[in-house]
């Protein structure tokens, strides 16, 4: 058995990993970045936005393709309006207060989780992919010929797991240029740099908190809505995406973009190449062990910088 | 103009300022004396609306801003120059000075004309505000509140910890800011600098507004500000 193709596979399957990682994470540390909350409920969004795009696949009908493409803009648009919701009526009400807002979010976490029990029940349902061709891995073997392509038999992957690594970076790159490129971003780094200088300035915080919360929820609905076809839909299904995107966003650095996707690929990538060539488990254990050293000999994350 | 009616605020429950009243006209320098503690920077960021207002009236040129949430303060014109810089760090010159544009929807012309104040922040205009020295620091701060085009200012401590050259240059600025009738509240610890430049002098004890005295009278007897600063 050669090793190359596995690994080439186990990349892969890392890669998808990191990709919906990445979206969700990024999600999670913007909302600690700018507003300095710790959303405990982001995992539930997750869940909300792959239960969302079964809801809206499901009600569709006709090619998988049509709901799909719905479920790609109803859900990050719904769960955005719920969070936004949430933030107004809960988080804006406690002042944002790091401490209560962890409280608030805990309970937040358990009553969409139970509302959805309620509704969309306990099953765990399936996407289609809207496309879903096979494709092998190639390799190349020196045979009786020379070098020649081959393709080891039983290794592929499928089309739309590439398709969801081109469009989690394609995001990834939108919400870079939102931050930099854009007036809306400009606005957003300054309530993060200093949230009562923002207000001295004439800039209506709170409205940017909601935006800002709504976003972050939205690109992890986003991500859910990628997996979904991979992984079906489930109300227990945000707990992993919660504790791998805290797992991300400490490695990465609090608040800091860059460091953030930086640390899902690492993470995403030996997830999917441990997993393969030991156990999921092994590759758990090895996230959970690197948060704790890099806890204690970089507090500040691998691209944060150090806090006032 | 600005106007202090009888306020009071403070932080929580613990209150700080009890009817206190001032009057800042336009073209004019007001500075607020008063020793550690006695509310000159709880005074601004009162007027700020970042502290709630428990009871008072603020008005700018007759229009009242005390009841207006915070972001609505600077908009209504009042540029703030706080204590310790608190510029927006991770942005850049360029980008610290367009949140200041923002407020108030300047214009180009008006970056044009706080540029031609400040020189040196041409120069650096690229650069991230925090690799700033700190006389270049009060500067941008103090260019930020500028780009408001405000009907008044108000400025915390502008020349704390800097060099003379550019305690200078922030003074001229002040001054050309008085000349364009802006109505300015300054904050300073330094009586010596405090006098050079102010029209009017108001001490501040414990909260409640003292004697409001000529800077003129003050230049000549020293012993007011003695009894109410204490040096």
């Amino acid at each position: 058995m050669e090793l190359g193709p596995y690994l080439i596979l186990a990349s892969l399957e890392g890669a998808v990993t990191a990709a919906v990682l990445a979206l969700t994470a990024v999600g999670l540390s913007l909302v600690f970045g700018v507003m300095r909350v710790v959303n405990i409920a982001h995992g539930e969004f997750f869940m909300l936005g792959a239960v969302i795009a079964w809801w809206v696949a499901h009600i569709t009908g006709g090619h998988p393709a049509i709901g799909f493409a719905l479920a790609l803009i109803v859900a990050p648009v719904l769960v955005g309006v719920i969070a936004v919701a949430a933030d107004m009526t809960i988080l804006k009400r406690l002042d944002y207060d790091p401490e209560r807002t962890i409280v608030a979010t805990i309970g937040l976490l358990y009553i969409i989780q139970q509302l959805t029990l309620m509704t969309y029940g306990p099953e765990a349902r399936p996407v289609e992919a809207p496309f879903n061709t096979r494709l092998a891995i190639p390799w190349f073997k020196n045979g009786e010929d020379g070098w020649q392509m081959i393709w080891p038999w039983g290794l592929g992957t499928t089309s739309y797991k590439l398709a969801v690594i081109g469009a989690a970076v394609t995001v990834l790159l939108g919400v870079w240029a939102l931050m930099k490129r854009t007036r809306i971003g400009l606005v957003m780094r300054a309530t993060q740099a200093d949230r009562e200088m923002a207000l001295a300035f004439g800039i209506p915080v709170e409205r940017v908190y909601a935006m800002v919360f709504g976003l972050g929820a939205a690109l992890a609905a986003l991500a859910a809505v990628l997996i979904v076809p991979i992984q079906q839909a489930h109300y227990l299904m945000g707990g992993d995406p919660l504790l791998l995107s805290f797992i991300v966003v400490i490695i990465g650095g609090l608040g800091s973009l860059p460091g953030t996707v930086l640390a899902a690929v690492l993470i995403g990538l030996s997830d999917g190449i441990i997993s393969v060539f030991f156990s999921p488990t092994l590759a758990k254990i090895l996230a959970t062990l690197l948060v704790g050293l890099v806890l204690v000999f970089r507090p500040q994350g691998l691209l944060g910088k150090r806090g006032v | 103009m600005l106007v202090l009616d009888k306020i009071s605020s403070g932080y929580g429950r613990a209150q700080i300022l009890r009817d206190l009243s001032l009057t800042v006209r336009s073209g004019e320098i007001l500075c607020l004396l008063g020793r550690n503690g006695a509310g000159k920077t709880t005074t601004m960021q009162t007027i700020m609306g970042l502290l709630p207002l428990m009871s008072g009236r603020i008005a700018l040129d007759g229009k009242d801003i005390g009841s207006l949430s915070a972001h609505r303060v600077p908009q209504a014109g009042i540029g703030y120059v706080p204590q310790g810089r608190r510029l927006f760090t991770g942005l850049s010159v360029a980008q610290n000075l367009e949140i200041g544009l923002l407020a108030r929807h300047s214009g180009p012309d008006t970056l044009e004309e706080v540029l031609t104040l400040f020189p040196r922040l041409r120069e650096r205009y690229r650069q991230r505000a925090e690799t700033l020295s700190g006389g270049e620091q009060q500067m941008l701060a103090t260019a930020r509140a500028l780009c408001l085009r405000p009907k008044a200012l108000l400025l915390d401590e502008p020349t704390e910890g800097l060099q003379p050259s550019m305690i200078e240059a922030i003074r001229q600025v002040i001054v050309q800011m008085r000349a364009a009738g802006v109505a300015i509240l300054l904050v300073e610890q330094r009586v010596d600098a405090v006098l050079s430049v102010a029209d009017r002098v108001a001490f501040i004890e414990n909260g409640q507004g003292g004697e409001v005295i000529e800077a003129e009278t003050l230049r000549q007897d020293h012993s007011i500000v003695e009894r109410y600063i204490g040096v």
